[in-house]
């Protein structure tokens, strides 16, 4: 465990985190949903749940992302508040 | 309300953040989860069970129950985005598209047009369709079997490495809808309908509480492979590896199945004529 990494890790997800709540753009926001699993996957690897990590990276920034850019699509890109 | 809802979620927050405070260190070996039943588990998964990976063992076969659980879940979230999204199908557009592909012209077919159904010349498009992108496609197309491959790859080992049924289904699920965006929902319709895939997904919870349900009926408990031993014809310890290995394959079908059934439901709004 390098705390370095560490903490430019934990600082990213912290950052994708809030910036999918304040950004506008929905199908920017689910990006963000997908960077800041991606980003959690890294972190659970780093701890040495290598099979946590595999299912984020499948479920989270995989599958998720997907279901949130299809459920964009099909609704509207922009947020009303 | 926004100050309040603010307010509240900093209490919270700050709740959470001291009483973290509280927690064993990472790693501590004197916290209560590794003083019971960590040694446990770790000095007798393998005697036990035959597989070298603890997670796995631990999820399917220690804790059996929580998996099967966490599998009806998954259904009952397919079955409860069917039941919010899903429309009538009879309800047609008033209009549809048809691609005339030797020359690439676009015919609009109003209710009750003749249409050229049948035909190879023609091939219905959606209404937000853009021409195929040749590069997409033939990816797509060359790295779909190996994701495949992949999926089944990880279900099957996931006794030795990382992995198992969930990840192994995300992925299969996933190369089939990376199949769809690709081409078009109505091609993996029909290639996969949303019968197949509904009932798919039901079969694959069917698998894990069926094998639950064989081995009360030989005798052991709910969920206690080794009683599946005189059955698969292997001692009590290899039966337990074969059972969670059966579950997992369970696991695998059902989560596959509803990430698909999803997808379809939620790309075309419920009517799975065009989508995404």
């Amino acid at each position: 465990m390098i705390w370095q990494l560490d903490l430019i890790i934990l600082a990213f997800v912290i950052i994708c985190g809030a910036g999918a709540i304040a950004v506008k753009d929905l199908l920017g926001a689910g990006i963000l949903f997908g960077a800041y699993s991606f980003m959690m996957c890294l972190l659970w690897a780093i701890m040495g749940a290598v099979d946590v990590a595999f299912t984020e990276a499948s479920v989270g920034a995989g599958v998720s992302t997907v279901f949130f850019v299809a459920a964009v699509f099909r609704t509207s890109r922009r947020t009303k508040d | 309300m926004k100050i309040l809802a603010l307010v509240s979620i900093l209490l919270c927050g700050g709740v959470l953040l001291y009483v973290t405070d509280y927690f064993p260190v990472w790693g501590d070996p004197a916290s209560p989860a590794s003083l019971h039943i960590s040694p446990h588990y770790i000095q007798g998964s393998l005697k036990d069970t035959a597989v070298p990976n603890i997670v796995t063992a631990v999820l399917a076969d220690y804790r059996g129950y929580d998996t099967m659980f966490e599998t009806s879940v998954i259904l009952a979230a397919g079955i409860a985005c069917f039941f919010i999204l899903r429309v009538s199908s009879n309800r047609r557009p008033d209009a549809k598209l048809y691609r005339h592909i030797p020359t690439g012209i676009t015919l609009r077919i109003e209710k009750g047009g003749r249409e050229p159904l049948g035909s190879t010349e023609f091939e219905r498009i959606d209404f937000d369709w853009v021409p195929y992108d040749l590069i997409i496609n033939m990816t797509c197309r060359l790295v779909v079997p190996f994701i495949q491959l992949f999926a089944l790859y990880v279900i099957a080992h996931g006794h030795h490495s990382p992995g198992g049924g969930f990840q192994g289904g995300v992925i299969f699920g996933a190369a089939i809808i990376l199949f769809a965006i690709a081409n078009n929902l109505r091609q993996t319709v029909q290639m996969m309908s949303e019968k197949i895939s509904a009932l798919l997904s039901a079969f694959g919870v069917i698998v894990y509480v069926g094998t639950g349900a064989v081995c009360l009926m030989l005798g052991g408990n709910f969920l206690d492979y080794a009683a599946l031993s005189p059955v698969l014809g292997v001692d009590a310890v290899h039966a337990r590896s074969l059972g969670i290995f059966i579950v997992e394959m369970g696991v695998g079908i059902a989560v596959t199945a509803v990430m698909v059934w999803i997808y379809y439901n939620l790309s075309s709004a419920g009517r799975q004529d065009e989508g995404l």
